[in-house]
């Protein structure tokens, strides 16, 4: 493969893609799919068909559109037109629109504030890209990135465009990317790894499985070019078997790009070589800690072990590794292609780039969005997020998962960056947002979380193991009515331990959703514990022994 | 630093990286040490004593009973001293008031979790968590018993293990697995559901791969793994066999 080869694919592409004059794009990502866009896709290539109509439009699978509420969606280009909850029986409609004026009842405006206010930089390709072919990724300028850090650029100089992009690692923490490929390339080492992490184990988090549904082989170019920086040859993806279709697309994108000469041996003809294998996870959320991680690809046990040393010292099998998570390897391509400079020049003064969330909970629309860093909570919520359902009051959302905090509206001016979040004791984590309103209890909300790191603790520390059973414990009496004056100081003493003294990451964030409810919501706890109320209503309180 | 066996390296070899020595502090007493040795061998060495549990000297580390945290001067963080490596000038401090107050709490995280009432138990007496107490002034539980129910196991001709009193410290796991290499015992389940389980959670008495060595019985803390026949603390554990097999094998200084 060269790069005139590679330019012909995509030109071929391109030009066979336009010989069409209207190209239905019809979205089967995982939340399409489950509501039929499978079925929709096929109706409207019938329907295509029946009216003899292949030569003039082209019914297309592509990744996922953004507006995961308002699915099955259907993309027109190059009108630009966005269908909203297709059903089989739209198709002959959409059809006979074509060309004409669309159909009404189906419209989904591409001008709301939903899409116009995100800036797309990893999901550029979602919802324009069939994912399951190569060509369609070259079209888009897929590889020349990679083909740039192969023949113009040196490992050192990737390295350099990552640190100056101000990349930080998407997977929670916000690491500094450009440091972490810095250590790795500095061990000394004949073998080297790169694993992309992708046990997204986060309740309401679906960023990481869109984006390896919507557009596997920017993951593949950007773990690619991570190996050429470092020096590694081997690259895993680790994957929960929970996301069969990503799976499959990313077992399918790493077969077409070895054909093409883009992964695997001699890559461009070159002397690098860089294989990818997929490792499925088992459903453990303590495997996303990296650690953990590499002992599970390893066969062992999914436990973590205590850093120092780090992963870039001694990671799989023993050797330098570098692990990053989905997005972070997403944002790798653009960066090469457009310089770090481009990509410092989005965001705030410490945090770059743009992010993608996971939006869920009690907004008008659910979904997929990408934001540059620094975007206010209220554009997120109000205007992308479109709003609370009905006449509900936002209450609260909750970043980071079960990690996070629950932050409530006092701060919805705030801007969203590592710094400000970690200020108000919430974290960035992957990316998912839950939003929730005043139908949520917040006690019930920490207890359904700290449940959550109950149940996922390895079991391996003291504190995590035990903490976590004993504080979901004080919880649970709070919730039902048993709660006593002392019990709020009995949970932020064992937060503070648990938070403090845990082995991981799991351990030591999992208090944060108590605390930080406990910090803004005091008086909800207080309305549970001393006049045995729920405020919002969700908590049933057992009769005390009294009024029986 | 002892790593675990499969996190060695053949570059790690003393001849290629010759060892290092480096001075430090701990609660003020400045004191020098090998850059591969861990704070708390450090500490043990010059008599100030650091809680442990899951430590067992011979054995690798796991880093997982956290009673042997420590403060570090300028990180916020507490370090498990059994897998912390001193640097040039650091300042560790053993004995603080936060130190010591979350060691208790630890420690009486771990007695509610399981059935651990010592007048009943064969090692009432010669247990190394009961010795804990003592050593951390706890006098009482705050929090509420949890109390997990499990069975005992006494299918095994010679030994029985009572999950109740286990603590999940997983030295029966080591010593089985790295100095007698039968790797019987192992961790089923996560989370407060953990359990140590022989083979593919057999009965112990029908595991194919154990040795009846009785290592897991000598180096466990409790009274979980205990011969039988043994009453109310008559169980003592005799460990002194592990010390002599490192150093016969030669591998001591790992």
């Amino acid at each position: 493969m060269t790069i005139e080869e590679l330019q012909d694919i995509g030109k071929i592409e391109k030009e066979k893609q336009e010989g069409f004059k209207y190209r239905i794009h019809v979205c089967v990502a995982a939340g399409c799919l489950s509501s039929q866009s499978g079925l929709v896709k096929e109706s409207l290539e019938k329907e295509v068909a029946r009216r003899g109509l292949e030569s003039w439009a082209l019914v297309k699978g592509v990744g996922c559109l953004g507006l995961c509420t308002a699915g099955p969606m259907v993309a027109i280009e190059p009108d630009g037109l966005l269908y909203q909850c297709v059903s089989v029986s739209d198709a002959s409609d959409i059809v006979e629109a074509l060309g004409g004026s669309p159909v009404n009842r189906l419209d989904c405006s591409a001008h709301l504030p939903f899409f116009a206010r995100q800036r797309k930089i990893v999901l550029e390709n979602c919802g324009r890209v069939d994912p399951e072919s190569i060509e369609d990724y070259i079209a888009e300028g897929g590889y020349e990135a990679l083909y740039n850090a192969l023949r113009t650029m040196t490992p050192a100089g990737v390295i350099e465009q990552i640190t100056k992009s101000g990349l930080r690692g998407r997977g929670g923490a916000g690491f500094p990317t450009g440091l972490k490929w810095t250590a790795v390339s500095k061990a000394k080492s004949n073998v080297k790894f790169v694993i992309c992490n992708a046990d997204e184990g986060d309740p309401g988090a679906f960023m990481d499985r869109s984006v390896l549904e919507s557009d596997p082989h920017r993951v593949l170019e950007g773990m690619a070019i991570a190996g050429l920086a470092v020096g590694a040859n081997y690259g895993f993806i680790y994957v929960r078997s929970e996301y069969p279709l990503a799976v499959k697309r990313i077992r399918t994108a790493i077969a077409r790009a070895e054909r093409l000469g883009v992964l695997g041996r001699n890559i461009f003809n070159t002397t690098f070589s860089f294989d990818v294998t997929v490792r499925l996870g088992a459903g453990a959320f303590v495997c996303g800690e990296e650690t953990a991680l590499i002992a599970s690809i390893e066969g062992r046990r999914g436990s973590p072990r205590p850093r120092p040393p780090f992963p870039s010292e001694l990671g799989l099998w023993g050797y330098p590794t570098l692990i990053n998570n989905v997005e972070t390897f997403a944002n790798v391509p653009p960066i090469i292609r457009k310089g770090g400079v481009w990509f410092a020049s989005i965001g705030t003064e410490k945090s770059k780039g743009t992010k993608v969330f996971a939006l869920a909970g009690r907004v008008n629309n659910t979904g997929l969005i990408e934001a540059p860093m620094g975007t206010t909570l209220r554009e997120i919520v109000l205007d992308i997020g479109g709003g609370i359902i009905g006449d509900g009051k936002f209450k609260a959302i909750l970043t980071g998962g079960p990690s996070g905090g629950c932050i409530p509206a006092q701060f919805l001016d705030m801007s969203m960056d590592y710094e400000s979040l970690a200020q108000v004791g919430a974290i960035m984590g992957s990316g998912g947002l839950i939003v929730m309103d005043d139908s949520s209890c917040m006690v019930d909300v920490a207890k359904f979380f700290i449940e959550f790191c109950m149940s996922e603790s390895c079991g391996k520390c003291v504190p995590c193991r035990v903490g976590t059973v004993q504080i979901h414990n004080l919880l649970k009496r709070i919730t039902e009515g048993g709660g006593k004056p002392s019990d709020m100081e009995m949970l932020e003493e064992l937060c503070d331990l648990v938070k403090n003294t845990s082995l991981c990451g799991l351990g030591q964030t999992a208090p944060n959703p108590v605390l930080s409810t406990m910090r803004y919501f005091t008086d909800e706890y207080r309305a549970h514990i001393e006049d045995r109320v729920c405020p919002a209503g969700t908590c049933h309180m057992k009769p005390t022994e009294e009024s029986q | 630093m002892r790593y675990p066996a499969f996190l060695q390296r053949i570059s790690d070899r003393a001849d290629v990286q010759p060892v290092r020595t480096l001075t430090f502090s701990i609660n003020g007493q400045v004191l020098s040490a090998r850059e591969d040795e861990t704070i708390l061998s450090v500490a043990r060495e010059n008599g100030i004593s650091i809680p442990t549990l899951c430590h067992m000297d011979g054995l690798s580390e796991r880093g997982a009973c956290r009673l042997c945290i420590v403060e570090i001067k300028g990180s916020p963080k507490l370090s498990p001293s059994c897998v912390t490596l001193p640097r040039q000038d650091m300042e560790v401090t053993t004995n603080s008031d936060r130190v010591k107050n979350y060691r208790r709490k630890i420690l009486e995280l771990l007695f509610t979790e399981r059935n651990h009432i010592c007048s009943v138990c064969v090692s009432n007496g010669h247990c190394d968590l009961q010795a804990l107490t003592t050593e951390l002034g706890m006098t009482h539980v705050h929090y509420d018993y949890l109390h997990t129910r499990h069975a005992v196991d006494a299918s095994h001709e010679r030994f029985s293990v009572d999950h109740n009193r286990c603590v999940l410290c997983q030295r029966c796991i080591r010593v089985c697995e790295e100095i007698e290499g039968a790797h019987t015992w192992d961790v089923m389940g996560r989370g407060y559901l953990s359990k140590v389980i022989s083979d593919l959670n057999q009965p112990w008495g029908e595991s194919s791969t154990c040795t009846g060595c009785g290592k897991c019985v000598q180096v466990c803390p409790t009274g979980a793994l205990s011969e039988k026949g043994k009453s109310v603390a008559e169980m003592t554990k005799r460990r002194q066999f592990l010390p002599y097999l490192k150093l016969m094998r030669g591998d001591e200084s790992r």
